[in-house]
């Protein structure tokens, strides 16, 4: 099914024996200490995939007629991881939120408590969801868009992988005890490395397509598709430089310390939530929603402001989370500056997005896929106003350190990120395993509305707790003391801690929901569909599909 | 005419590349490199001490326990902070932190001055069962610490990773580090007085933990948190008065 050449598959072999030796390496040179763990987790994993390779080997070649289709299969399972990891990310998600409330549910294990499983949350669903999401659509748009193949068929596995070996490492690891602290960069130096090796991999396979293309023009998804590629690279790579205490052990010391390490963590901190959880999520939303809307994008000219105004503000922006720190101040006032600013380009996007669907709102009452887009743009363009407004210096100084932040944060993931990602989900698997539509509407309908109401709940709640915290903590008496512990403040977040595992518990099920109805899609057998309309461009039909230009 | 030129761009990957690259490196090059090159952004100060070994180890704790996710050690320059948890943080006191634990959320107090606050016994009962001391609290027990043994044999690596990344430990002081560790939460063993010759007078020598018989990771982390705020006294003598926020009230 996966249609690799003899080729391609002893390649695809000596890789994963590659692999396979380095994962014992590892765990031979790590074992005395947690490095040895992953050196064993690497030997297996690619000891798996060796074998699924393997085990197809003596099937028949693959068909010469695949070179004129596009190349879908890494899509099919994309899709399954994708869904996978939201389940996965969105329930430890729920059970650290529980662990808030009840703190007892870490049952007394230290790989179960808060600390730990906070980080494998993030993770989960940043890197395991969002980022096996951005991969497997740009899979899709790039070649649609390019009306070109994948450039090989090799590399698209290579990145699918592993990247998902990077993920298990690094949440495998939270729950151990690796970890470097950096948020969102948790994972210690070999995995960091592994990512790199992995994103060049896709950078590389990226530009090769697009290469093929048989469109003069680079449409606008794939501008942020690469945006997203090349920055995040190189965040990546300056935030995690470290020093491991040996090449045996999992533990390292990044190189920067305090004040510049501060900087850097949130330079690259705000703008993995730029580059990693919009840029490429835009992209999602300029593809899926003028196919679902079926109208053209609103405005061309919107879409150039907004996509150079994201690329050069944003890495401007990170200070602000620093506010009234030892950051010196000009660095903070550089990065309120910019955060405001970036309020232009951010709803330059969302109004586009909204205007695209004038015309077609009818469409929107009717099709709750088309409505999870919908609300995605405008949580996108509510949650980018309250980071413009946190981001002001009197303003933060309430918010910062409070729920608030956490609550600003899940209206983009969860209203934004999340929503923008079941609706191209929804648009992608029918296109993919040429279904004429998903298996039930009514599901969707229902995930629609779990989705809503559970990001309704969990955002309100966590606005009241943050900011009652926030000015519990300020709170004078006419004699001019504090007038409230800091206990006293916890005491008053007990309720709303509850209401916001409640909805993040309503967004998990959403999810699982999701994952239900893809599944039966997938059961359910192809329709008839005419292959016609999805086809890449052949210049000599029969002839090998060779690269544009 | 810009639309034209964009549309030109738009059939080059490699110019448009180019142009992703341009556009965003800007941003963090100015806010970032000053950072390096302009002397007061940080303090200079004569009395910054280094973490001994055991401190550094409880750092370590602290980091894979994510402690940093629901505590702060960042003092505002606001007056509420500068009342609630003491002086506003300066950035020599993290000159050292490799990687500094500022923090981003307070579900759990700031912990930035929590050193000498405590008792030693207090912390340990505090760690073993939040609620044991503060009936409200919802932070996690740490009951394991005080029976997983400090592997002390990985200490001088670190000191020397410490030191490539740029904290002057010294020979010596790498060649000590396990023993070092040991005496700090010895206070009668001969390893401890090799403490503070090296680590200065200040240096608290203790059995954290209160139990003399090997030297746990909760050992570590009570010493750790034990020197929050106290590696110098700087931020005492620094009298810029606070910022004071608008009350809501008025």
């Amino acid at each position: 099914m996966v249609q690799l050449t003899t080729r391609e598959r002893d390649l695809g072999a000596i890789i994963l024996i590659a692999l396979a030796v380095l994962g014992i390496a590892m765990a031979a040179a790590g074992r005395n200490d947690l490095l040895g763990i992953h050196g064993a987790m690497v030997l297996l994993y690619s000891l798996v995939l060796l074998f699924v390779l393997l085990s197809g080997a003596f099937g028949a070649p693959p068909s010469p007629g695949r070179l004129t289709r596009y190349y879908d299969d890494p899509i099919k399972i994309g899709v399954g991881l994708t869904l996978f990891w939201a389940i996965f990310g969105m329930f430890i998600g729920v059970w650290a939120a529980a662990q808030l409330a009840w703190p007892s549910l870490n049952f007394d294990t230290s790989w179960a408590s808060f600390g730990r499983i906070r980080p494998a949350h993030t993770s989960g669903v940043i890197f395991g969801f969002g980022g096996n999401a951005l991969i497997t659509t740009s899979f899709h748009v790039v070649q649609r868009t390019s009306r070109a193949r994948l450039a090989d068929q090799l590399s698209p596995w290579v990145v699918l992988f592993g990247y998902n070996l990077f993920c298990l490492i690094a949440i495998s690891g939270y729950f151990l005890g690796v970890t470097q602290s950096k948020e969102y960069a948790e994972a210690e130096w070999y995995a960091d490395i592994w990512l790199v090796i992995v994103w060049v991999t896709y950078f590389i396979l990226y530009v090769r397509t697009l290469a093929r293309r048989k469109e003069p023009h680079i449409y606008v998804a794939n501008w942020y598709y690469l945006a997203f590629i090349i920055v995040v690279a190189i965040l990546h790579i300056v935030n995690n430089l470290a020093v491991p205490l040996s090449f045996a052990h999992a533990k390292s010391y990044t190189i920067w310390a305090g004040v510049q390490d501060s900087m850097v963590q949130w330079w690259y901190g705000h703008n993995a939530v730029a580059f990693f959880l919009t840029a490429g999520f835009l992209a999602m939303l300029y593809y899926y929603l003028p196919k679902r809307a079926e109208r053209p994008i609103f405005s061309y000219r919107l879409s150039i402001l907004s996509f150079w105004g994201i690329t050069f503000f944003y890495m401007w922006a990170g200070s602000h989370h620093l506010h009234y720190t030892a950051l010196p101040h000009w660095v903070q006032n550089l990065g309120m500056t910019f955060s405001v600013m970036l309020l232009v380009p951010s709803w330059a996007s969302a109004g586009n997005a909204l205007l695209t669907l004038n015309g077609a709102w009818h469409k929107v009452r009717d099709d709750a896929t088309l409505r999870f887009i919908m609300m995605a743009a405008f949580f996108y363009g509510l949650s980018t106003f309250e980071g413009s407004f946190l981001a002001i210096r009197p303003v933060n100084s309430l918010s910062h350190y409070t729920d608030w932040t956490v609550g600003h944060v899940h209206a983009g993931a969860l209203g934004w990120v999340a929503m923008i990602t079941f609706g191209s989900l929804y648009t992608l698997v029918p296109a993919i395993w040429k279904r004429e539509r998903m298996f039930s509407a009514t599901l969707v309908e229902v995930h629609f509305w779990l989705a809503l109401i559970g990001t309704l709940i969990y955002v309100f709640a966590m606005w009241n707790s943050g900011i009652i915290q926030g000015l519990m903590w300020r709170t004078y008496s006419p004699d001019d003391t504090l007038v409230y512990s800091f206990v006293d403040t916890l005491v008053a977040m007990y309720p709303y801690y509850i209401a916001r595992t409640f909805g993040g518990l309503l967004f998990l099920i959403g999810a699982i929901v999701a994952a239900y109805n893809v599944w039966m899609t997938v059961r359910t057998p192809a329709a008839a569909l005419s292959l016609d309309e999805d086809l890449p461009v052949i210049e000599h039909p029969g002839a090998t599909p060779t690269p544009a230009e | 005419m810009p639309e034209l030129m964009h549309k030109k761009l738009e059939r080059s990957a490699t110019g448009f590349m180019l142009a992703i690259i341009a556009a965003a490196s800007v941003g963090g090059i100015v806010e970032i490199a000053p950072l390096f090159t302009i002397d007061d952004t940080v303090e200079t100060v004569s009395d910054m001490r280094l973490y001994t070994p055991l401190e550094l180890a409880g750092r370590d704790i602290y980091v894979r326990e994510g402690c940093y996710a629901c505590h702060s050690q960042m003092i505002r320059t606001l007056r509420d902070e500068v009342e609630r948890y003491g002086p506003y943080s300066l950035a020599v006191e993290s000159q050292y932190d490799h990687p500094m634990l500022w923090g981003s959320k307070r579900t759990g107090p700031d912990l930035a001055r929590v050193g000498g606050k405590y008792s030693d016994f207090w912390h340990v009962a505090h760690l073993n069962n939040p609620r044991d001391v503060v009936p409200e609290s919802n932070m996690p027990s740490y009951r394991w610490l005080g029976t997983t043994r400090l592997k002390l044999s990985d200490l001088p690596l670190a000191l020397r990773a410490q030191r490539a990344v740029g904290v002057p430990y010294s020979d010596e002081m790498i060649e000590n580090a396990a023993g070092d560790a040991y005496g700090q939460a010895m206070p009668d063993s001969e390893q401890s007085s090799g403490v503070t010759e090296r680590y200065g007078e200040a240096t608290q020598v203790s059995a954290f933990d209160a139990v003399m018989t090997n030297v746990t990771e909760m050992d570590a982390l009570v010493a750790y948190l034990q020197v929050l705020g106290q590696l110098t006294r700087a931020a005492y003598e620094n009298t810029a008065a606070p910022e004071q926020m608008p009350d809501p009230d008025n």
